[in-house]
């Protein structure tokens, strides 16, 4: 990026995720990223969100951001808390999530996701944690969006390893393998939204952030990256927004950094 | 069902080479029980777990595991389990045989060991790579549908391990809160050892609550504070400072060795080893995070 703005990449991914989510809409969220954005909207234009964290806490209002998927936090605020094969059977696999987020440490230009390890899977260069809940959000949530920093590291021609799928290899791949949910509708970048094209289902740029060039787009990604008829410019966050984003951020690092009292 | 220390327990009813699954999702998770099996030395141990976390990171990195099964390696919101990652890619101190799944395959393979079955089964792993290295997951046809759905063993720890809130006399085990795979991993278990905040007379269960009544419970053991640096709802809360500091204790092999020399080989039990954390630090790394 060319010029300081008043936000950082960070928190105008965050903006722009949060806005794509809508009131009601049932989210299931993970950890770092997409947990910020899920709260600011809640905060925002999204009040009665209904947020989901594969530590089976349901409907959750939490004031500080969890640093895990299982904080207490989240089980304190909860609408139910349920088993783990309870929210992956009956609520993932059962169809009743309207957003699934995910992240990566590589994606392909079809969506899918790596996760799992850099390298060879036998002599790895680099061990990532694994799977933990995407393959199944991927497969079930009725959408997915995928929030993931672009440089030619990470968005690649050919994953190490699938971890999770998005549309396999294209051209109705993914729903001739019977996935019941739509797969990544959007990709949120740190320089704009990548949107599936209709008939290939390739990811092509559908939007940039204001002052980012198509061609700095361009660089910064693994394979050739088509973009969409028109590329939309992406408001940049409010102050209302950079406010409340902020606010949560800071409540959220006082509360981790405050050692717990020992339990003696 | 006996009261035992939890010295007693482990000794009496942990071995070498054994299946061993100490589950607690995030919360609950029975850290004093994984530090005891590291005073005592146990070796060759199958570790199996969804989210390896600390307590796992720990038990590798002191030499206890062969293999892992798990669904999840990370330190949560921090980033990597490096005594976990370092046995990975560089065999230290011991090569640890892998074997993963993801979260919805795990469940219900210990949904499926808790009810007997010899497999359990879900809509997953699509157009993903774990089938190829993990040849457990297979696929079988619906005969009712025609439709092929993925299918996983059961699973069947020698020994569970749970932390738990409440305990009463007869060895009844109430749990609340985020409950994970407690239940599950407590009933697909040969042998289910308990550790307890508190030790009453009546349970004072909600209808219901989580409860394990006491005659599928081995042996229940008293360890107030038994899940620190997790946590158990209602007692203490999850300390996330230290979850961070852990990123420096464990990212080195000396930091890490030095780290646990002196907190937990260097204890006699759980109540020692928070007198020691209370006492100071032991490492350069947790000193200056702190």
């Amino acid at each position: 990026m060319s010029e300081t703005r008043p936000w950082t990449p960070d928190e105008m991914m965050t903006v722009a995720a949060a806005r794509l989510l809508w009131d009601g809409c049932v989210c299931f969220v993970g950890i770092g990223l997409p947990s910020a954005a899920a709260n600011l909207a809640r905060h925002t234009h999204a009040p009665d969100i209904v947020l989901v964290y594969e530590s089976g806490t349901i409907g959750v209002r939490p004031d500080v951001l969890p640093l895990s998927i299982g904080d207490g936090e989240l089980a304190e605020t909860a609408t139910v808390i349920v088993s783990l094969p309870e929210v992956f059977a009956y609520w993932l696999q059962g169809g009743r999530i309207d957003v699934g987020f995910l992240g990566a440490a590589q994606m392909d230009r079809f969506g899918n996701l790596n996760s799992t390890v850099i390298g060879d899977y036998s002599r790895p260069r680099t061990r990532l944690p694994g799977a933990g809940g995407a393959p199944e959000i991927a497969t079930h949530a009725k959408r997915t969006f995928v929030v993931l920093k672009q440089s030619p590291r990470s968005f690649v021609p050919k994953l190490d390893f699938v971890t999770s799928a998005g549309f396999f290899e294209g051209h109705g791949g993914r729903s001739r393998a019977g996935a019941p949910g739509a797969g990544p509708r959007v990709v949120i970048t740190d320089l704009g939204l990548l949107r599936p094209e209709p008939d290939s289902e390739e990811l092509v740029l559908a939007a940039r952030y204001e002052n980012v060039e198509v061609d700095e787009i361009r660089r910064a990604t693994g394979w050739p990256l088509r973009t969409a008829d028109s590329v939309d410019v992406v408001a940049p966050p409010t102050d209302e927004e950079l406010h409340i984003l902020r606010d949560l951020h800071e409540r959220t690092r006082r509360a981790h950094s405050r050692p717990a009292p020992l339990p003696v | 069902m006996p009261e035992l220390s939890l010295s007693e327990a482990i000794a009496e009813y942990v071995r070498d080479g054994q299946t061993l699954a100490l589950e607690g999702f995030t919360h609950l998770i029975p850290f004093a029980a994984g530090h005891e099996i590291v005073r005592q030395g146990r070796r060759d141990l199958h570790l199996v777990r969804m989210t390896p976390d600390l307590v796992y990171d720990q038990m590798i990195g002191a030499g206890c595991a062969r293999a892992l099964t798990f669904s999840w390696g990370g330190n949560p919101g921090v980033g990597s389990l490096h005594r976990l990652r370092d046995a990975v890619e560089n065999g230290w101190p011991a090569p640890l045989t892998i074997r993963e799944h993801a979260h919805a395959g795990m469940a219900a393979a210990y949904t499926a060991g808790a009810a007997n079955l010899p497999f359990g089964m879900l809509r997953g792993s699509l157009g993903t790579d774990l089938p190829r290295v993990n040849d457990e997951i297979r696929f079988v046809t619906c005969p009712y549908t025609g439709e092929t759905l993925t299918t996983v063993p059961a699973l069947r720890p020698d020994v569970t391990i749970l932390h738990g809130q409440r305990a009463d006399r007869r060895g009844n085990v109430l749990m609340r809160g985020i409950v994970g795979i407690q239940k599950e991993a407590a009933l697909a278990a040969r042998i289910l050892l308990v550790t307890v905040e508190e030790i009453v007379e009546d349970l004072g269960a909600p209808m219901n609550a989580l409860v394990l009544p006491h005659w599928v419970v081995t042996a229940v053991s008293w360890v107030p504070g038994g899940a620190w640096p997790s946590y158990a709802q209602g007692h203490y809360p999850r300390d996330n400072a230290f979850y961070q500091v852990w990123d420096g204790i464990s990212r080195g092999r000396e930091s890490f060795t030095r780290w646990m020399a002196h907190h937990v080989l260097g204890t006699i039990d759980h109540a020692d080893f928070l007198r020691s954390l209370e006492a100071g630090s032991a490492t350069a790394e947790e000193e200056a995070a702190r």
